[in-house]
C-alpha cells in the first residue's frame, strides 16, 4: 500500500488521454501567440514612428520646440512647424465635444431611461449603425450637405472649415457616447431609482440627481473615448477641413487638424519631410496616450 | 363589544358637548382609518396578483402584512404609494383612499409619495454622503436654506435613532455604513420627508439579528409619529411590532385582526397553519 509518486501517475495515463494532454497545451500555445501577436505590432508601430519620427531632432539638429511651437509649415523651404495643426485639432475635438456630449447624454438617457422598450429597440441598433458606417462616407457626406449649407448661409467664400469639421466629428461621436452611457446608465441599480422616485421626487429629477451622478464614470469613459474617435480621424476631417495652414481664430476658418496633415501628405513626403510627418504622428499618438491613461484612472476611480 | 361602543359614543357625544373631545381625538388621531382600501384587484398583464382586497389601516399604528412568498403582500404594499406605476403591464381597480383622497384618480403621484414614505428591503442608500442621502427629500421640495436643512438631517437622523453614530461623520459616504446602520439611514430618509405613513418592505430581512431588533425598537417608537405598514416574512416580528396583522394567501386577505388575535385565535383554518408553521 504505497503512495503513488508523480511519476507513476504519468505512466498510468493511457494512450488517448496523451493525446488530449499534448492537444491542450499545443492550443494554449497557440492562443498565447495570437494574443503576443497584438502586442508586438504595438509595439512595432510605436517602436517605427518614434524611431522615424525622432530622427531629426536627434540626428539632424532640429529643435522639436520649434517643431511643436512653429507656425510655419513649409517642407520645400525646411520649415517644419506644426503648432496651427495642433491647435486646430484641439479645437476641433472640444468643439465637437461641446456639441457630441450633449446630445449624446440626451440619447443615452432617453434611450435607459424613457423611452418603451418598443422605442429603444428601433433607435438603439440605428445607432449602433451610425458607428459602422465607413468614415469616408461621413465625409462626403459633410462635403455634399454640411458644407454648401454653411456656404450658403453664412455667405462663406468657403464652407469647409473648422465649423465643419466640428459638426462632422460630432456625429461621428454620437454611437460612442450614447452606446457607452447607455450601458453606463441601465448599470445604475433599480433600487436607486425606486429610492428616490419613494421621496417624492420626479422622473426627470431622479435621473439627474441620483441616476447620472451613479453613472459617472461609466459617462466619463464615454467621454474619453467619444475624444479619441474624434482626435485621431482622418478620412472625414480630409474632406471637410479646408487644408489651410493657419492658426483657426474664426469657427468659419479653413483649418487641417494632425491627422489630415500626415494623410495629405506622406503619398509623396521624402527625406526629412517624411520624419516630420511621423513627428506628427508622435504628438497626435501623445495626446491618444494622455487620453487612455486618463480612462484608466477614470475606471480604476469607478472601481472603488 | 356592542355594549363598548356604545358608551363610546355617549363619550363622544360627551366630549362633543363640551366641545373640545372631536378636535382632541382628531389631534391624537390613534384608531382612526388613515388609509381605505376598496376591492382591490391587481393585475400583471392578464395575470391577476392581488383578488378584492379590501382592510382599513389603522392611523398611528403599526400594521403587519403576513403571507407566503408570492402572495401578494409586497405587491399590495406597492400600490399605496404606486410604486407599481414603474412596471408597464400592472392593471389596477378599485379604490384605495388615503387622507380622504382616492390615489389612483388622483394624477399627483409626487405629492403622494412624499405623504407616503418608503423604506425598502435592502438598504438603498445613493452613493452620496450620508447628509446628502437624508437632505436628498427636502431638497427635493425645494428646500435650499443649510440651517433649514440641517435641523431636518439632524432631526431625522435623532427620529431614527442613528444621530449618535453618525453625527461625526455626516460628510463621509453612506456606503461606508454597516447593513444595520444604512437601513436606519434609510428610514432617517424617509422620515425627512415628514410623511403621514411609512411603507415597509421586509426591512430587517437583510439584516443580523442586532440590527433587526435596532429597527423593531426604532418602529415601535416611530408609530408615535407615523402611521406603518410593514411587510415582514418574519412572524414573531409581526408578533412583536404590530398592532394589526393581515394575513395574505394566493392574492386575497384571509383574515385581518387585532396581531394578538391572529396569532392566539385565528378564526380561518389556513391561517391557524400559517401562524403554527404548518407551512409556508
Amino acid at each position: 500500500m504505497s503512495i503513488p509518486t508523480e511519476n507513476k501517475q504519468t505512466e498510468n495515463i493511457g494512450k488517448a488521454n496523451k493525446r488530449k494532454y499534448f492537444l491542450e497545451s499545443v492550443s494554449s500555445k497557440l492562443f498565447m501567440i495570437c494574443a503576443l501577436l497584438s502586442v508586438i505590432t504595438l509595439v512595432l508601430i510605436i517602436g517605427f514612428v518614434f524611431y522615424k519620427g525622432s530622427h531629426p531632432f536627434v540626428v539632424g539638429g532640429y529643435s522639436f520646440i520649434d517643431f511643436l511651437f512653429g507656425t510655419d509649415w513649409v517642407p520645400s523651404e525646411d520649415k517644419f512647424g506644426i503648432f496651427p495643426m495642433i491647435i486646430a485639432s484641439i479645437y476641433a475635438t472640444i468643439g465637437a465635444l461641446i456639441i457630441g456630449v450633449p446630445i449624446g447624454l440626451f440619447t443615452a438617457i432617453f434611450l435607459a431611461e424613457i423611452a418603451s422598450t418598443r422605442v429603444a429597440k428601433i433607435i438603439s441598433p440605428a445607432i449602433q449603425l451610425l458607428a459602422g458606417i465607413p468614415s469616408v462616407l461621413y465625409g462626403v457626406f459633410g462635403l455634399a450637405i454640411i458644407v454648401p449649407f454653411l456656404q450658403n448661409t453664412f455667405g462663406l467664400a468657403k464652407g469647409q472649415s473648422l465649423i465643419a469639421v466640428i459638426l462632422v466629428l460630432a456625429i461621428m461621436m454620437l454611437p460612442t457616447i450614447v452606446t457607452v452611457a447607455e450601458t453606463a446608465i441601465r448599470a445604475v441599480p433599480q433600487s436607486y431609482r425606486e429610492g428616490s422616485l419613494a421621496l417624492g421626487v420626479s422622473h426627470i429629477g431622479t435621473i439627474f440627481r441620483v441616476i447620472v451622478p451613479a453613472a459617472k464614470s461609466g459617462i466619463m469613459t464615454a467621454v474619453v473615448l467619444g475624444l479619441g474617435r474624434a482626435i485621431g480621424e482622418t478620412m472625414a476631417v480630409i474632406l471637410v477641413a479646408g487644408n489651410s495652414l493657419i492658426v483657426p481664430t474664426s469657427l468659419t476658418d479653413s483649418i487641417r487638424p494632425l491627422t489630415t496633415n500626415i494623410a495629405l501628405e506622406m503619398g509623396y513626403a521624402a527625406g526629412t519631410h517624411q520624419e516630420m510627418l511621423f513627428a506628427t504622428g508622435i504628438v497626435l499618438f501623445s495626446f491618444i496616450l494622455i487620453l487612455n491613461f486618463v480612462l484608466a484612472k477614470i475606471s480604476a476611480k469607478g472601481g472603488n | 363589544m356592542n355594549r363598548a361602543l356604545k358608551e363610546h359614543t355617549k363619550e363622544l357625544v360627551k366630549q362633543n358637548e363640551t366641545g373640545k373631545g372631536i378636535s382632541e381625538m382628531a389631534q391624537r388621531g390613534k384608531g382612526n382609518a388613515k388609509i381605505k382600501v376598496k376591492d382591490l384587484n391587481l393585475f400583471y398583464g392578464e395575470k391577476q396578483a392581488l383578488f378584492g382586497v379590501s382592510l382599513d389601516i389603522n392611523e398611528k399604528e403599526v400594521t403587519a402584512l403576513i403571507g407566503p412568498s408570492g402572495c401578494g403582500k409586497s405587491t399590495f404594499l406597492r400600490t399605496l404609494n404606486r410604486m407599481n406605476d414603474l412596471i408597464d403591464s400592472v392593471k389596477i381597480t378599485g379604490d384605495i383612499i388615503i387622507n380622504d383622497e382616492n390615489i389612483y384618480t388622483s394624477s399627483d403621484v409626487i405629492k403622494l409619495r412624499t405623504k407616503v414614505g418608503m423604506v425598502f428591503q435592502k438598504p438603498n442608500l445613493f452613493p452620496m454622503s450620508i447628509y446628502d442621502n437624508v437632505a436628498y427629500g427636502p431638497r427635493g421640495q425645494g428646500i435650499k436654506n443649510k440651517k433649514e436643512l440641517d435641523k431636518i438631517v439632524e432631526e431625522s437622523l435623532r427620529g431614527a435613532a442613528i444621530w449618535d453614530e453618525v453625527k461625526d461623520r455626516l460628510k463621509t459616504s453612506a456606503l461606508g455604513l454597516s447593513g444595520g446602520q444604512q437601513q436606519r439611514v434609510c428610514i432617517a430618509r424617509a422620515i425627512a420627508m415628514k410623511p403621514d405613513v411609512i411603507l415597509m418592505d421586509e426591512p430587517t430581512s437583510a439584516l443580523d439579528p442586532i440590527s433587526t431588533l435596532k429597527v423593531e425598537e426604532l418602529i415601535t417608537q416611530m408609530k408615535e409619529d407615523f402611521t406603518i405598514v410593514i411587510v415582514t416574512h418574519n412572524m414573531q416580528q409581526a408578533a412583536r411590532i404590530s398592532d394589526k396583522t393581515a394575513f395574505f394567501l394566493n392574492g386575497e386577505v384571509v383574515e385581518y385582526d387585532e396581531t394578538d388575535n391572529i396569532f392566539s385565535t385565528p378564526k380561518d383554518q389556513r391561517t391557524e397553519d400559517y401562524v403554527t408553521g404548518r407551512f409556508g
